[in-house]
């Protein structure tokens, strides 16, 4: 199972092993991090905001026009600003390095 | 606009998205009244503030109904009962009465009931409100997330952020009368009807709007609730000041628990834990539903949250007449008042 390494605000690294296919943000909520994740997934806010390690961001297939709709309401975004919900886990992305946004 | 009064009822129910909307109708059936209080000033939580225009087509024997039918339909479902809605406002308070449990709303209304049905969602929508240090202290006088009076932007300098809807269509409207307008957006393209798009960028070419692209909002300088400049910054942090006399920023709703997260319901990470078979919480009465309650392989869905309201009136009714036991009824045998 790929493995995700996660970052929260507070600094703290912590590994996740997701399915292939099952978002990071799905990966997040079931180890029970601090992440609003309001919507479900169904792309409709933007409270899944991740920063994306530079060198993964990348590796990544880039953000669907609905997907950046959404970043523009997402507050503190940097070149890397991601919505963990649309990053689907897969052999390709084992590694990835992602950092949590505050939850407020 | 309602004022505040008192109001005694038997259950309260925090909410009016679906779930609440619903639980409004299994407490009917065993002949609970409800009033039903509700942040935005619509019914229908999610369904009416995300995504009134999209089709649903997983509720049982409705193959394809939109959210916002879905919301009419049970608006019709529920009127025999008269529920009492209290919109526009958000439950603050939850305290425990004598024998009751009192409510207490934003707008100081107060509602005692026996017990109370938390359909809450992901918690009360309200304004996107950027996270700028201090700026509770300019909100309603030099920063704004509505405008209600174009008047009183005429001659003042303003700051949008945004690229939705909202903020192209207020920079358009409030050209005529503003000194100044910077408009704050992170890229080139605005999410916005492509006929406002356009007249905004005239707008801009005429040099009426000055578009500050690709910034983002980073801080606020005024002195005692008073604006005098708009701090920004590109994503890569280079920093530039807007001198400005008010902030209108439109990022769109976002749900916040708040309040909830201090009513002892033991929330985590936004949802509360509930006996599936009741839907109670761990306040005695307190009932939660739909998206806010949580159990093992909980879903997520408006099935799932019609379910969890039937389940929590039948336990409501323990509560609001613990002294007459509820024989079980179909709706075919029952019927609803009126029909
Ligand atoms: C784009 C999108 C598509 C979806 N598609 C589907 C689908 O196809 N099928 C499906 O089953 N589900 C779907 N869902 C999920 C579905 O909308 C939710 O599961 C459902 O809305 C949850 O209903 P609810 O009544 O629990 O809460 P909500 O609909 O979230 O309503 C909660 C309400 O409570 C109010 N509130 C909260 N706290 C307070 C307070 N303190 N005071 C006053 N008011 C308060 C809020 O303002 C809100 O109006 C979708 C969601 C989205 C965003």
């Amino acid at each position: 199972m790929p493995v995700i390494h996660v970052t929260t605000t507070e600094g703290k690294e912590i590994d996740l092993s997701a399915d292939n296919g099952r978002s990071i943000m799905e990966a997040v909520k079931a180890n029970d991090l601090p992440m609003l994740a309001a919507c479900g997934g169904a792309l409709a806010c933007a409270t899944c905001h991740v920063v994306v390690d530079p060198d993964w961001y990348e590796r990544l297939q880039p953000p669907s026009e609905d997907e950046e709709d959404l970043l523009d309401t997402a507050h503190g975004l940097t070149p890397t600003s991601r919505l963990a919900c649309q990053i689907l886990m897969s052999d390709d992305l084992d590694g990835i390095r992602v950092t949590l946004t505050p939850m407020d | 606009m309602t004022t505040a009064g008192k109001f005694t009822t038997d259950v309260a129910v925090i909410g009016a998205g679906p779930a609440g909307l619903f639980a409004v109708f299994e407490c009917g059936m065993l002949k609970l009244h409800c009033h039903v209080i509700d942040a935005l000033p619509a019914i229908g939580g999610q369904c009416t503030a995300l995504y009134p225009e999209k089709p649903i087509y997983d509720i049982p024997a409705a193959p394809e109904v939109s959210a916002a039918e879905l919301i009419a339909r049970l608006q019709a479902q529920i009127a025999p009962f008269a529920p009492r809605f209290h919109l526009n406002q958000q439950v603050v308070a939850l305290q425990r009465r004598e024998d009751a449990w009192e409510l207490v709303t934003s707008r100081g209304t107060s509602i005692q009931a026996r017990a109370v049905i938390l359909a809450a969602g992901a918690g009360a929508f309200g304004p996107n409100r950027p996270p700028l240090a201090g700026i509770e202290a300019y909100e309603g006088r030099c920063v704004h997330y509505l405008v209600s009076d174009r008047e009183r932007f005429r001659s003042q300098r303003l700051v949008i952020a945004g690229g939705g809807d909202s903020a192209v269509d207020w920079a358009i409207a409030l050209a005529e009368v503003a000194a100044e307008i910077h408009v704050v957006h992170r890229r080139d393209r605005f999410r916005a009807a492509p006929e406002s798009a356009a007249r905004l960028a005239q707008l801009a070419a005429a040099g009426k709007i000055q578009l500050v692209i690709p910034y983002q909002l980073a801080g606020l300088e005024g002195d005692g609730g008073r604006l005098s400049a708009v701090l920004v910054k590109t994503l890569e942090g280079e920093q530039r000041s807007i001198a400005a006399d008010h902030l209108l920023a439109f990022f769109g709703l976002v749900s916040k628990l708040g309040p909830i997260n201090d009513w002892g319901l033991e929330a985590r990470n936004g949802v509360i834990p509930v006996d599936p078979a009741t839907c109670a919480t761990a306040a005695p009465g307190v009932f939660a539903i739909g998206d806010i309650a949580a159990y093992p392989r909980k879903l997520k869905l408006i099935l799932t949250g019609f379910a969890e309201a039937a389940h929590a009136a039948h336990a409501a009714h323990e509560i609001v007449h613990p002294d007459r036991a509820l024989h079980f009824e179909y709706s075919t045998s029952t019927g609803v008042p009126g029909q």
